[in-house]
């Protein structure tokens, strides 16, 4: 935490969900979200809101109120309920300069759309897998996103916008039990509650891991084997579309999903 | 003559300002945080306490302890007779020879401090202790000569008023430290503050041979948690920090000090007076924490403790191995104050070093320190067939399996402690996954909400089932099962069972003749005492007896039984991982390497891990149980050794219910 990185009147929402231990299934702070908080608490200490939508007894909150935040906001609704309408209504609202989410929950539906239907909703740009927010200035972010193999790309993205945070950010502080346990949960209730119709109708079991190929190195040295490893899978058949009229490359992705029949 | 009516002026001033001086500290003790104690019977108990207890610490010195009574024991005496003499002037001739012999005691007891004040070993203070044996024979030799008139050994108005000027001039030195300085914060505040501190002592159990070793629970519920300045320690505990004489008993036994970890208990129990009184460590004139500057350090009542008066690296380099506790002739309770101030760390600030973070997520996510699936602790004994508690319900023996269930070289000591149990036939079952971490790292952590959540769970998982004992290979476990949870129990309920160590109890079979074991054939070995279980419970013997019924003739390390090194593995100090010089476990490997031992027993997987991590050509490491199993003669009847009996088939069934 640098303080010349503090913006004294940056509004951050930090949106918090119950996590799930991969191990045990208990529930705890996610490790995405905790890294939002984690951001948030560095960038804007004071102009921070930590959000979260659902049940405000849930325990596993606490755990990230033990960063050393004086309160939560919780906007309650039922288990079924959708917490985007809730969310993007609160939000469009309070108007903060920067929403940041996890690049997908732990439990539930875990999707990963939260950034995507929020930047829709909200009509602010969504930018995926942030490792850090460098600086801000003149109403504009310096970002750094987290491709694979450590690789980062620079975006400079104008305020306001939606982020998803990436396990590559740096990792959360230690929650205390102390101010855990003495943190304001202020419960509301949401304004709308869109009961989840879809999710309703599924019924959830425990993912089995899928059969991999593996990947049979025929290295010599050591320094192969590293190489082997790290090096980027160069996928074949993929296309570079670049510097072409906007209309021209949107039609190639819609016939490319189209041949895959992602849409139909 | 002068000193007639010069003296009781002079003792009625020096007591005043030393009364003075007393309501004074008095004051800084009460600004501590209130603590029940018994008060009455608490000063009623102090004189035993200080000539039995105390001085059987200071017996293991024998030169400090003769020194000590002849002093100490002649200074009350003669304090007593001056008062009496040459306050209240009562004019009695064998009143004044008593007086003369006290204070030749005295005399003859100062003589010795001087004497070890002349070449001081490293681990005293110096400064104004230096002082004090200079002074106390000031004292003695002052009221001597004052008193010879009185005696009628010399005649009134001898020496004129030359020698009454030099006599008063004695006094004044003599009494200014021995009076002033007892209420004002010299050497001998440790007389006034350290009769107090036994009277009102926080762990009463620890006198009359008794053992209290368990950590007081945090209320969890309180505005603030730990201990963030000198006044949230409770009352007591400053009155015991103003008691420490600086002998440095403690710093010469610390482990974490002898490795250049930035530790030094009798510094950090100085420091604590230093914040207690508010100022700063200047005037401290013994060994520093290794590596870090003396006089740098401030602070204050209110001030909170780890912003300028001690490192949290200094807290967080003690191994809880309560060696400093044990040694010190003031019990003074080192170990208490740390981890009171690891818990404001840890539970308010978030702020435990390195991988303490993670091993407390773990804890609260998974039960285990290192985050493993909760429903894989029984994968170790997938070829044991193991009784778990929820099948059969009931058991005579309750196996505590503990972490080590997830170590490949912990389930070693494991299944060979199986094997034990089943050649005895012992009724036994474990708890399976039902089991928890028993909360130990947490607590020394300073996560005492994690440690209370872990035992609570722990204990209401065993109130399902019957067990008259609970045995465990993890004296870490033991420790805990042992003499934290009992406060942990829902209001009403107590535990019910023994809680045994497995040295303990294998050495009950054996000598309950429930196993044949043979001899064993291997070099020289010794034993390394767990802090655990040697310190915090005092089982000393077992292992050794288990030892010599093995054929084994302990060659016995320097620092063993009650002395013992720690390896380094407790108090989460490898999780901390504070650094230092050296490493804690070389130097004990050092120390076994010493006794020409090829092989050291030991009892606990902790110091099994911490001992083998010591790199190679070293000495075997061995857990009692593996040794034990490993002697063992299967399938005939066992044969006791003691009486050489040939046990009826079948007999060591009954055997070991018998001793059940
Ligand atoms: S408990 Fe052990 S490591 Fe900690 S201060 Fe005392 S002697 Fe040193
Ligand atoms: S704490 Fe105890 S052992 Fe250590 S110097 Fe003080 S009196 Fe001696």
């Amino acid at each position: 935490m640098q303080p010349d990185k503090q913006n004294a009147n940056l509004r951050i929402a930090a949106l918090v969900s119950v996590g799930k231990h991969p191990g045990s299934g208990r529930a705890r702070r996610a490790e995405q979200d905790a890294r939002a908080v984690e951001m948030g608490l560095a960038m804007a200490p004071q102009g921070l809101e930590v959000l979260h939508a659902g049940d405000p007894h849930a325990e596993a909150l606490r755990a990230y109120a033990g960063m050393g935040l004086k309160k939560i906001r919780i906007l309650q609704q039922g288990e079924n309920a959708d917490a985007v309408p809730a969310l993007s209504q609160y939000l469009g609202e309070s108007k903060p300069d920067i929403v940041l989410t996890g690049v997908r929950a732990e439990s539930g539906e875990s999707s990963g759309m939260m950034a995507y239907l929020l930047g829709e909703k909200l009509g602010m740009p969504v930018v995926t897998r942030i490792a850090e927010i460098v600086s801000i200035d003149n109403g504009q972010a310096n970002l750094l996103q987290a491709l694979p193999r450590g690789q980062r790309r620079a975006l400079r993205v104008p305020l306001p916008f939606v982020a998803s945070v990436d396990m590559a950010a740096a990792a959360p502080r230690q929650s205390a039990f102390g101010p855990a346990s003495r943190a304001e949960m202020e419960a509301k209730k949401a304004d709308v509650e869109v009961r989840d119709e879809v999710q309703a109708s599924w019924s959830e079991a425990p993912a089995r891991k899928r059969p991999k190929r593996l990947k049979v190195v025929k290295a010599k040295t050591a320094a192969d084997r590293f190489k082997a490893a790290t090096a980027k899978s160069s996928g074949d058949g993929g296309k570079v579309l670049r510097d072409k009229p906007a209309s021209e490359m949107a039609q190639a992705v819609f016939d490319l999903l189209l041949e895959e029949g992602v849409i139909r | 003559m002068i000193l007639d009516w010069l003296l009781p002026v002079l003792i009625s001033v020096a007591l005043l300002l030393a009364v003075a001086g007393m309501l004074k500290r008095i004051s800084l003790w009460r600004a501590g945080q209130p603590e029940k104690v018994s008060f009455f019977s608490g000063l009623m108990a102090m004189p035993r306490r200080y000539l039995v207890d105390l001085h059987h610490v200071v017996e293991r010195d024998k030169y400090m302890s003769k020194t000590h009574v002849a002093t100490a024991g002649g200074f009350v005496l003669s304090m007593v007779l001056i008062l009496a003499v040459h306050l209240f002037g009562v004019e009695n001739r064998w009143l004044s020879y008593a007086l003369l012999s006290a204070l030749v005691l005295m005399f003859v007891g100062a003589l010795f401090v001087f004497k070890r004040r002349l070449n001081p070993p490293s681990r005293l203070s110096k400064g104004p202790w230096m002082r004090l044996p200079k002074s106390l024979l000031m004292f003695a030799v002052s009221f001597f000569i004052a008193t010879l008139p009185a005696a009628g050994i010399l005649p009134e108005n001898f020496g004129g008023w030359l020698l009454a000027a030099v006599l008063a001039a004695g006094i004044v030195w003599g009494m200014g430290e021995l009076l002033f300085g007892m209420g004002w914060g010299g050497p001998m505040k440790h007389a006034f503050a350290g009769s107090l501190h036994l009277a009102f002592h926080r762990r009463p159990e620890r006198f009359g041979g008794g053992r209290s070793t368990g950590l007081k629970p945090v209320d969890l519920t309180a505005a603030k948690l730990g201990v963030e300045k000198p006044t949230d320690f409770k009352w007591n505990q400053l009155l015991g920090f103003d008691a420490c004489v600086q002998c440095g008993k403690c710093e010469a036994m610390c482990p974490a000090f002898a490795a250049g970890q930035p530790l030094n208990p009798k510094k950090l129990i100085q420091d604590m007076v230093v914040g207690l009184a508010g100022g700063s460590d200047a005037k401290f004139a013994g060994s520093p924490y290794p590596g870090i500057e003396v006089g740098k350090a401030e602070g204050g009542p209110n001030k909170t403790i780890t912003e300028g008066l001690v490192s949290p690296d200094t807290l967080w380099s003690c191994t809880t191995c309560r060696a400093c506790v044990e040694e010190c002739p003031m019990m003074i309770e080192h170990v208490d104050a740390i981890v009171d101030m690891r818990r404001f760390l840890t539970l308010e600030k978030g702020n435990t070093p390195n991988k303490g973070a993670e091993v407390l997520d773990n804890l609260i996510a998974t039960d285990n320190p290192n985050g493993f699936n909760p429903g894989s602790r029984m994968n170790w004994a997938a070829d044991q067939n193991l009784r778990v508690m929820k099948d059969v319900k009931e058991a005579d023996v309750l196996f505590w399996v503990s972490d080590g269930a997830f170590d490949m070289r912990s389930q070693r000591i494991l299944r060979s402690f199986v094997k034990v149990l089943k050649a005895a036939n012992v009724d036994f079952a474990v708890l399976g996954d039902e089991e928890r971490d028993s909360g130990d790292v947490a607590r020394r952590l300073g996560d005492d909400a994690t440690f209370q959540s872990l035992a609570k769970r722990n204990i209401a998982a065993m109130s399902q089932y019957k067990f008259k004992r609970i045995v465990t290979t993890d004296p870490h476990a033991f420790h805990c099962l042992k003499n934290e949870y009992a406060d942990l129990y829902p209001e009403g309920q107590k535990p019910d069972y023994e809680v045994l160590h497995h040295t303990t109890f294998i050495n009950e079979l054996v000598k309950a003749g429930a196993l044949s074991l043979e001899e064993f054939k291997g070099g020289t070995v010794t034993y390394h005492d767990p802090c655990y279980l040697g310190r915090y419970n005092g089982e000393y013997d077992s292992p050794r007896e288990l030892l010599n019924e093995l054929g084994i003739e302990i060659a016995e390390m320097e620092r063993s039984g009650f002395r013992s090194r720690c390896c380094g593995g407790g108090g989460g100090a490898p999780i901390t991982d504070i650094p230092g010089e050296r490493r804690i476990a070389d130097m004990r490997m050092a120390e076994i390497k010493e006794t020409g031992a090829e092989l050291v027993a030991v009892g606990c997987q902790q110091c099994t891990a911490m001992l083998e991590g010591v790199v190679e050509p070293r000495a075997e490491v061995k857990d009692i149980a593996e040794l034990v199993a490993d002697a063992l003669i299967e399938g005939d009847a066992p044969v006791s050794k003691k009486n050489g009996k040939q046990a009826k088939p079948n007999a060591d069934k009954r055997v070991a219910e018998e001793i059940l």
